[in-house]
């Protein structure tokens, strides 16, 4: 990746997480990693049904995290509605609602009139209008970009956008001949360079997981605190 | 089925791949054990990152890490996993600082992960009274719920710097947005290329590609991330000439 360069304000390499001994939780977390590993690519029976009770049962555990994330959401709010001030009105707000969605999906079930009334009545609407809220903000972001780094990818970047949102539907009823339409501009823009672009892209981040994933089975990386 | 039949079954083509790419890690981590961040190009992003956890300890500021919420299982579990090494080298270097790093996340693997991330940076360094369970935060287990969730983080609690390093969606835009009109620096990076077209347009310092899977390398996280750069860097050329020669093979109609 090119040569030589210094990374300031990071420190040495030997306070890095790598430490080499492997404890306990660790050595499970390692064993039980190459097990599942192993039931991917060797066609044996035991070790296939082994891996899929492994999996089974790490979804069991994510379940329960999902409880563990609601009780630390519902802490960390309570702790600011605790503290006071002007942001406490929402955590307040949060914590009710919390509660009052539990207590309805608890009695009328999770298809439930009710239950199916606040999801459709309360939380849609503010997810959607959150995705309108979206569409202003990449706007404002795109014209940003512009400002704080005027160079040719940017440029690039932009004249894209707008050949592209041009091209995607008449405007008022007006079809931009040469944009519009499956052999318009927009079309090739968006079949040939994008999709170069994003396999080459994806490339990386496959190389990028499958080094990640080896590091922390080995047990270089151990994000679950062994 | 013998052995040969499982080796040049697509399964096991797949196994000699990884034993490859992890034999070939090792290999470059023995070999550059004593020059550790050589053979690294500039990111610019990771220098800024440095600068600004420093700036942010002097001045009295919080970094925020967020790590989005794409939980710990399947290709999009892998950044966020990823996000937790930078979670642990900012925790590391902010331990002194007086407002020490929240991390915020949206889903509840990663927030407990995140917690225990932490936790165990803080016991390591000897700084366990440092650690507060609220400094690991689920914010919201929605795309959108988990945006909004994260924005009191950035504008009430003088944050000063926000790390995007997970899987987020084009949802990824209101948070960088607030950063930045806290006037904090925005570096992010996901496994989405969704995010990454939000984020090139977005963010002060988006990393592309496989840049974040960089991170760990950039910021001293450990020997095996740069060594696993080096491997990445030459399976990707492997792969490159596999896809081009199969292309002028079809091209000249031979498969």
């Amino acid at each position: 990746m090119g040569s030589g360069c210094d990374h300031p304000g990071w420190g040495s390499i030997e306070t890095g997480g790598a430490d080499m001994k492997i404890p306990v939780a660790a050595a499970i977390a390692i064993a039980f990693g190459l097990v599942v590993l192993a039931g991917y690519f060797l066609p044996l029976p035991e070790l296939v049904s082994l891996r899929t009770i492994l999996v089974q049962w790490s979804m069991i555990i994510a379940s329960t995290a999902l409880f563990v994330g609601v009780a630390n959401l519902l802490r960390v709010h309570w702790f600011k509605l605790r503290k006071g001030g002007t942001a406490s009105a929402y955590s307040f707000l949060l914590i009710a609602s919390l509660l009052v969605t539990l207590v309805v999906v608890g009695l009328y079930g999770p298809t439930g009139s009710w239950s199916l009334w606040i999801f459709n009545s309360i939380q849609f609407p503010i997810e959607s209008s959150l995705m309108a809220i979206l569409a202003v903000v990449l706007i404002y972001s795109a014209a940003r970009l512009m400002r704080r780094r005027m160079d040719l990818f940017s440029l690039l970047f932009g004249m894209a956008v707008l050949l592209v949102l041009l091209g995607s539907a008449p405007i008022f009823g007006i079809e931009i001949p040469f944009l519009y339409g499956p052999d318009g501009l927009r079309s090739l823009i968006v079949q040939i360079p994008a999709v170069a672009g994003a396999r080459g892209i994806l490339l990386g981040v496959a190389l990028g997981t499958i080094a990640t994933g080896l590091r922390i089975l080995i047990g270089a990386d151990r994000p679950y605190g062994g | 089925m013998n052995i040969v039949d499982i080796l040049i079954s697509p399964e096991g083509l797949g196994l000699v791949f990884l034993v490859v790419f992890l034999g070939s890690m090792i290999v470059f981590a023995v070999a550059g054990k004593n020059r550790p961040g050589q053979n690294l190009r500039g990111i610019v992003a990771f220098s800024r990152l440095g600068k600004a956890v420093g700036l942010a300890v002097e001045a009295g500021k919080r970094l925020h890490i967020s790590l989005g919420w794409g939980g710990v299982s399947g290709m999009q579990g892998i950044s966020g996993l990823l996000g937790l090494s930078v979670v642990e080298r900012i925790a590391r270097l902010a331990s002194i600082s007086d407002r020490p790093p929240v991390v915020s996340s949206g889903e509840g693997t990663l927030g407990i992960l995140s917690q225990d991330t932490l936790s165990k940076t803080y016991r390591t360094i000897g700084e366990a009274r440092q650690y507060d369970s609220g400094q690991g935060r689920v914010s919201g287990l929605t795309p959108f719920s988990y945006a909004a969730g994260v924005l009191p983080n950035i504008y009430d609690e003088q944050v000063s710097a926000t790390v995007l390093a997970g899987h987020f969606g084009s949802e990824v835009a209101l948070i960088a947005d607030a950063s930045e009109r806290t006037d904090g620096l925005t570096l992010a990076g996901s496994d989405s290329i969704q995010a990454q077209a939000v984020m090139v347009a977005a963010a002060q310092e988006p990393l592309i590609g496989e840049e974040l899977y960089a991170a760990g390398a950039y910021v001293n996280a450990g020997p095996l991330h740069a060594s696993s750069l080096r491997a990445q860097d030459i399976f990707r050329w492997v792969l490159v000439v596999i896809i081009l020669v199969g292309a002028a093979l079809k091209l000249v109609g031979l498969i």
